[in-house]
């Protein structure tokens, strides 16, 4: 998907037009953090910074923290994920989505990696 | 990683592992698998059919002489002098100051002593026994040998099919067997609290046993993730997070493994490392306490969390906590202060700075289903 940003913390953020963005993990960091049992999403109206913990995820057998791929206000979370941590297991670009956010400067999705970049980086790790 | 891993052991079953698909992690020097399917799935197999766990990294000593069971009540707590063949025991290596260096199996095998030790710990055990028992008995580490747990309500009845005599035994029998050609030591036990054995094979044996093993349809492959979360649930210490050598038997909750004989007023008391202490504890009680500590909302509370009082004061610190798939929802243990240390008393566990509601909770989480014959 073209229209998909990566960061190195690997979250991901998927531009939906008007300045918002749909934040989540990847398949990678699912994959690292094992089953998810826990999900704390942050408020909606609160303001969140690039890089700054937004939301925490708890696997069976680690924590792990969510770093807002962009600044701005959180509009939305997803709630299902509560209930259904797992989801984000399954479905991590789709389903597994943690927040929307509207954003404050757009010209911090051009400081993020591409999908080929992102792939690139993953494939150094392992 | 991958300097790391080059001075990393390996057990016997290491390329059944990886052909399993088993994700390995470092773990007290050897490489493990932590997971096959996935924790959840393999914690909830366990619990309800039959999980092989591969614990070959721990260590199996050998101690014989005349003298064998008398020379190491002279380290640990526990009555071994009347240890019947046949059978094992819980126990636990204290230091000078009570303090714990190991936990451990220890059966009687007729002509010798068996013991399963701590992987992280296995050398300093070995090296700690040889030291003072030389002059009474001979210890020495069967490096030679694999280990694997069966585990789980199923457990019996695929022993039955594969070594009959083996499932005859009830919990905490130990029986040396020929499997199929193998000398095995074989226990009705383990680490889940669930019904089960363990069994010590010669390592060239250990994946042929395993495959035969797996090859029962109740019969799934399980990592280490999910012997935490069963053994966390099932209220069992980890050594080295739960107990160690700056905690003593008494504050961990495990009096019940200072045997009768061994206190005062019993046919050999005292005579340990730490006896004084230790002993002492029993009377006149203990500051602090292991416990189970049940977190109210979903979030797991792990390991190095403070632990704090309605007025905010430090009143404990978690030393193990995960999601418990069969609870389903967070579990944990730590040290409590004695006046926090009755189930149903509330807490609060700081968790990335914030105070999350916490209980103390009566162990274990899951009831043992061990089989008493």
């Amino acid at each position: 998907m073209s229209d998909m940003k990566f960061t190195e913390d690997h979250e991901w953020a998927r531009d939906e037009g008007d300045d918002v963005v749909v934040v989540g993990i990847t398949d990678y960091a699912q994959e690292q953090l094992g089953e998810l049992v826990f999900v704390e999403l942050p408020e909606i109206g609160s303001d969140v910074s690039q890089g700054d913990e937004a939301a925490v995820v708890e696997s069976v057998k680690a924590a792990g923290e969510v770093k807002s791929p962009v600044s701005g206000s959180i509009i939305e979370v997803n709630e299902s994920l509560v209930e259904s941590p797992g989801i984000v297991n399954t479905d991590p670009t789709g389903d597994g989505w943690f927040y929307k956010v509207k954003m404050a400067d757009r010209s911090e999705l051009d400081g993020l990696l591409d999908e080929q970049s992102y792939k690139d980086f993953v494939a150094e790790l392992d | 990683m991958v300097s790391h891993s080059e001075a990393l052991s390996r057990t016997p079953l290491y390329a059944l592992h990886l052909e399993l698909g088993a994700r390995m992690v470092p773990f007290a020097g050897y490489e493990m698998p932590v997971q096959f399917q996935g924790i959840i799935a393999e914690h909830r197999h366990t619990r309800s059919a039959a999980g092989l766990f591969d614990v070959s990294h721990m260590g199996q000593l050998h101690v014989s002489g005349d003298g064998a069971a008398s020379a190491l009540e002279a380290l640990m707590p526990a009555d071994i002098v009347d240890l019947p063949p046949g059978r094992q025991r819980y126990g636990l290596l204290t230091s000078e100051d009570g303090g714990i260096l190991d936990d451990l199996m220890i059966a009687n095998a007729g002509d010798h002593l068996f013991m399963i030790v701590n992987a992280a710990r296995k050398e300093a055990d070995l090296e700690h026994l040889q030291r003072h028992l030389h002059q009474r008995c001979t210890v020495r580490a069967l490096r030679d040998r694999a280990l694997l747990a069966l585990q789980g309500p199923a457990a019996a009845s695929v022993m039955a099919r594969i070594a009959p005599e083996a499932a005859e035994l009830a919990f905490m029998d130990s029986r040396r067997l020929n499997i199929g050609g193998a000398e095995c030591y074989v226990s009705r036990s383990g680490y889940t609290g669930e019904d089960g054995f363990e069994i010590s094979l010669p390592a060239p044996r250990a994946e042929d046993f395993a495959r035969t093993l797996l090859a029962q349809p109740e019969v799934a492959a399980v990592g280490l993730g999910a012997r935490d979360s069963l053994r966390l649930e099932a209220g069992l210490c980890l050594y080295g997070h739960d107990i160690d050598t700056g905690t003593t038997p008494v504050e961990a909750a495990l009096a019940w493994a200072v045997a009768k004989a061994r206190r005062p007023g019993g046919a050999r008391p005292g005579g340990f490392p730490g006896a004084e202490r230790i002993l002492g504890q029993l009377t006149e009680g203990v500051s602090r306490r292991r416990v189970g500590i049940r977190p109210t909302g979903r979030a797991p509370v792990r390991e190095g969390a403070e632990l704090i009082d309605a007025q905010g004061r430090h009143a404990g610190t978690v030393t193990s906590g995960t999601f418990g798939p069969s609870v389903n929802g967070p579990v944990a243990m730590g040290y409590v202060e004695s006046a926090h240390a009755a189930a149903g008393a509330t807490l609060d566990a700081l968790v990335r700075g914030k105070p999350l509601p916490v209980e103390v909770a009566a162990l274990p989480f899951v009831q043992h289903r061990y089989h008493r014959g």
